[in-house]
């Protein structure tokens, strides 16, 4: 999808305003850490699984280009086909021309937030394919023409009165004719029309969450089955994964698997877990008869040997949105593209660029909360910090900001006058003030007094109390 | 490390620059506290900032330099202590910042080793356990985000707090929740930091406490300054004040 | 293609600050893959076999997993008619070849049995897991002519035999088994934990997703002792 993350204080503006939204972000703050953490108080290895965790993807990622080159050599050795994209293009085209060579008209597509990333159903409905969503919420933002808010649970901004508008409007084609309320009845009709798709499709194409050096196989988690029906049923099974998926063996897996859904939504394992390795066999009664796997680069070698080079530990569990809380009060959207909240605030700028996502590593008051619960610890306020850093080099962020803080360090490094001007300032204020011990409006301060009362200063600074001998005086 | 109550260790206090200027009771709180715990106080004259402003903001060269004058105006000195986790956080930050400095990177890295926010310096190395304080209120606390996360601040002053006559603690829902100060976010997106903090005032409300404390004083302002805007009858102080008996002073921002 | 490959394998190692890996290095990780180390194991996947089946069905019915002890393989088939009956389903089943299955009296039961891959409409399917993992009450299936993999997910129902004699208590037991007794692994391996379900609609967990709506285990334990908790 186009980024629109230039347009984040606008539309975090909007989310803030927007009521049902708001509802449903209330149902993820309450939910989610507290399933997360019902789930990890039950599993006393938590913690030092995560640290299992972190060290095994830094070992992958030390030796990124081994194992890329080993699971390529064992997906092959299975009859299968690796393709290699730099970029959304090349990824997009793979797609395609495995997709034309078997005449394909509709393909399924289980999650893929790669997929996102790389426009893949744009670019296939314009090339006179029919991409069909299965994760229920994903199926449900196809509907509506919408995107993704958050990586796990796509549709969480949606209430149960938006998904009946929806199938209301486009389930008549199938036969069904009336409009829905029940969870439970909404879910069973997306059911029904779904496994026609999955019975019909040409082509089926999933995500992984982890490639596996040992085997060659790529793995799956879901709880609803859409990605299995989607990995089995068709001719043909397209993976889509980046590159830094790959981790080297089955065991590394397990460790993965025990960290991922804990820390996404408090289950001790996904429902369907779900390791694909090749092709069909020859005696196989099902089972697709081509196994593709496109790693997708799309910015990501790039960040091999640099300060951003933790990012790539990232298992896509969510867990530091679902604590986040900017992102509890904006919700996805607001992030304008694939990857929200903490996790999205890193990778964007890297993806994207920092000039269309400057806002998000800003948007950050650096809580702390987002490193305390990754499970593989992504220093991620360090690495919002850092592409700080880079707009601060390429004096990205805004005049009057830049203006204010070169202020502030310019006086700061010069006590004697900081003391005056913190002098005069203070007096200022508190005769601003007077007796009320507050302001309520300041120019140049708006951005506080807009919401809330300055608190006035009591009139001197410590410092000037301090050499006046007060409190002991200067000892 | 181990308390050594029976010594007096030169303990230099970092004020902060929001203590210097919006609410020096605090820092004369804090030295109130340190010279019951038997240390020898000094402020040293260098200190204006610790550098949080421009380190945050991404500007190293300027968050090195402040940093090189803290550390030079600490020298020589057994504890530097401030009554800000936040604060002490980016003290301790400087050891990574100078790392690449050879004149300072050791220099950087003692200073990290014997920088301390203030009730954790008191119950942890002083060995403090009670205060002769009073401070008949129901309080709530605040658990500002540098000091629990980066510092392990959560037991310490509500420890002391206990020790104090008259006082209440009642927990509030999330105390450990960002109140959406965060430095310079809180102007450059508020309306989302006046979301978090309109949401964590709430939560003080809810508490059933009148008197809502923290550690960190650009949290208690934002806090504080909401309850005003609100037109709450809650009040707002540094636990430094509570805990050093220094309450006549009205609390923030009221007159 | 392969200008996209060796470009981006150029940008990592130049990122890693070296060429290729020395030859001695690459043999290092290549025993790594031919004899993966396990890593930490929680200690729960650690009990003692005498406890592992008691967590195994614990753990599975906490997934909303049924679970239908019997003692003896001969019990199987009267197991799924009443299975089946209480659903409110016909005594019909899809099954594999699995040789398990293949020698019981399905006839005299009064199932009708159809060896194939699953089809839309099926309303209930049988299979025989390889394994159970009873670190989270997990079934390990193989794809394959003795369980079409298609049986796990297009039927609503979905009735799985589980030996209590292949219920292990770490996913590393599990793999280390299909190591010994496979080789490698077949096209998919299903790890499946409960029926399918979805929490997309307004955070409220409803079953039956897309996969079965039911997942009921017949563990097959010779001691009823031991499938009892």
């Amino acid at each position: 999808m186009q980024p629109v993350s230039h347009a984040f204080k606008e539309n975090a503006r909007r989310a803030l305003e927007d009521p049902a939204l708001q509802r449903a972000l209330g149902n993820l703050r309450a939910g989610f850490p507290s399933r997360r953490a019902a789930a990890i108080a039950r599993l006393p290895e938590f913690d030092a699984l995560r640290d299992c965790g972190r060290d095994l993807k830094e070992h992958a990622i030390a030796h990124l280009d081994f194992y890329l080159e080993q699971f390529e050599a064992r997906v092959q050795e299975r009859g299968g086909q690796v393709h290699w994209a730099r970029d959304s293009e090349e990824a997009c085209h793979a797609v395609l021309e495995i997709c034309r060579r078997v005449g394909a008209k509709m393909v399924t597509k289980g999650k893929s937030m790669v997929s996102e990333e790389i426009a893949l159903n744009e670019y296939l409905s314009a090339n006179g394919i029919e991409p069909v969503e299965t994760d229920l919420g994903e199926y449900i933002l196809q509907l509506r023409g919408e995107h993704p808010s958050h990586i796990i649970v796509p549709a969480i901004h949606l209430n149960r009165d938006q998904i009946s508008d929806a199938f209301e409007a486009h389930h008549g084609q199938y036969g069904y004719n009336k409009r829905l309320e029940e969870p439970s009845e909404l879910m069973n009709e997306a059911r029904q029309v779904l496994r026609r798709k999955f019975i019909a499709a040409d082509v089926g194409i999933t995500g992984a969450n982890f490639c596996i050096a040992e085997t060659g196989s790529t793995v799956i988690v879901t709880n609803e089955g859409n990605g299995d029906l989607t990995q089995l049923l068709p001719k043909v099974h397209v993976v889509i994964s980046s590159i830094e998926k790959v981790v080297p063996t089955l065991e590394d897996v397990c460790t993965f698997l025990r960290l991922l859904s804990r820390s996404a939504t408090g289950q001790e394992l996904t429902v369907y877990t779900t390791f694909s390795t090749g092709p069909r066999r020859p005696e196989d009664p099902d089972g697709p008869e081509e196994f593709h796997v496109v790693l997708v680069d799309n910015g990501r070698s790039q960040m091999v040997g640099t300060e951003f080079q933790p990012m790539l530990r990232c298992i896509r569990c969510a867990a530091c949105m679902n604590y986040c809380p900017v992102y509890g009060a904006i919700g996805g959207h607001a992030y304008g593209w694939v990857y929200p909240g903490p996790m999205g605030a890193v990778l964007t700028p890297q993806l994207v660029g920092i000039e269309e996502a400057g806002h998000l590593p800003n948007a950050s008051t650096f809580c702390g909360r987002c490193e305390a619960v990754c499970p593989v610890h992504i220093p991620l306020p360090k690495m919002m910090r850092h592409w700080r850093e880079r707009e601060f080099e390429r004096h990205l962020s805004p005049r009057s900001v830049r203006m204010g803080l070169a202020g502030w360090a310019f006086v700061a490094r010069r006590p004697a006058l900081y003391r005056r001007l913190t002098g005069t300032a203070v007096a200022v204020l508190r005769a601003l003030a007077g007796r009320s011990g507050r302001l309520r409006s300041l120019p140049l301060a708006t951005g506080w007094t807009a919401w809330r009362d300055l608190p006035a200063p009591e009139g001197r600074t410590f410092m000037q109390r301090w050499q006046r001998g007060e409190g002991g005086g200067a000892s | 490390m181990e308390p050594k109550p029976s010594t007096q260790p030169r303990v230099g206090l970092f004020v902060t620059c929001l203590v210097d200027l919006f609410r020096p009771s605090v820092g004369f709180a804090a030295v109130k506290l340190l010279r019951a715990a038997g240390c020898q106080v000094s402020v040293p004259a260098g200190q204006t900032c610790c550098g949080q402003p421009a380190y945050n903001s991404g500007d190293r060269r300027d968050a090195q330099a402040i940093a090189r004058q803290v550390i030079d105006a600490f020298e020589g000195l057994d504890y530097v202590v401030a009554p800000s986790g936040s604060c002490i956080g980016m003290l301790r930050a400087y050891r990574t910042l100078l790392a690449e400095d050879a004149a300072y990177a050791s220099r950087a890295a003692a200073l990290a080793e014997r920088s301390f926010e203030l009730t954790a310096f008191l119950f942890v190395l002083r060995g403090v356990r009670s205060v002769p304080a009073r401070f008949a209120t129901t309080v709530t606390y605040h658990d500002s985000c540098a000091g629990l996360r980066e510092l392990a601040i959560k037991q310490q002053p509500r420890a002391l707090l206990a020790s104090v006559e008259g006082l209440e603690l009642r927990e509030m829902a999330d105390s450990e929740v960002c109140c959406g100060f965060g430095g310079t976010f809180c102007v450059k997106y508020p309306e989302i930091s006046n979301r978090m903090v309109s949401e964590k005032v709430q939560r003080v409300a809810a508490s059933g406490a009148d008197t809502l404390l923290a550690g960190d004083l650009g949290c208690l302002m934002n806090m504080a300054g909401k309850l005003r805007r609100e037109g709450s009858a809650l009040h707002a102080r540094h636990v430094a004040e509570v805990l050093a008996g220094v309450t006549d002073s009205p609390p923030i921002a009221e007159p | 293609m392969s200008e996209a490959r060796s470009r981006i394998l150029d940008t990592i190692r130049r990122g890693l600050g070296r060429g290729p890996l020395p030859e001695a290095q690459q043999a290092t990780l290549r025993e790594r893959l031919t004899n993966p180390p396990r890593n930490l194991i929680p200690a729960r996947a650690l009990a003692a076999p005498e406890r592992l089946l008691g967590l195994f069905r614990d753990m599975a019915e906490e997934a909303a997993a049924g679970i239908t002890p019997l003692s003896r393989e001969s019990e199987i088939p009267a197991a799924v008619v009443n299975w089946l009956e209480a659903q409110g389903l016909p005594a019909s089943i899809v099954t594999g070849e699995a040789p398990l299955l293949s020698s019981l009296a399905w006839e005299a039961a009064g199932i009708q049995v159809q060896r194939r891959a699953a089809r839309a409409g099926d309303q209930a399917a049988l299979s025989v897991a390889f394994a159970g993992i009873a670190e989270t009450g997990t079934l390990m299936l193989l794809s394959g002519p003795e369980n079409p993999s298609s049986l796990n997910f297009l039927p609503d129902n979905h009735l799985v035999v589980l030996a209590a004699s292949t219920v292990v208590g770490s996913y590393e037991d599990a793999w280390a088994e299909l190591r010994r007794q496979h080789g490698s692994l077949p096209r998919t391996v299903n790890l499946i934990t409960g029926p399918s379900r979805s929490a997309d609609i307004e955070q409220k967990l409803q079953m039956g997703a897309h996969g079965p709506i039911r997942l009921q285990i017949l563990l097959l334990a010779p001691s009823l002792e031991a499938a009892v908790r």
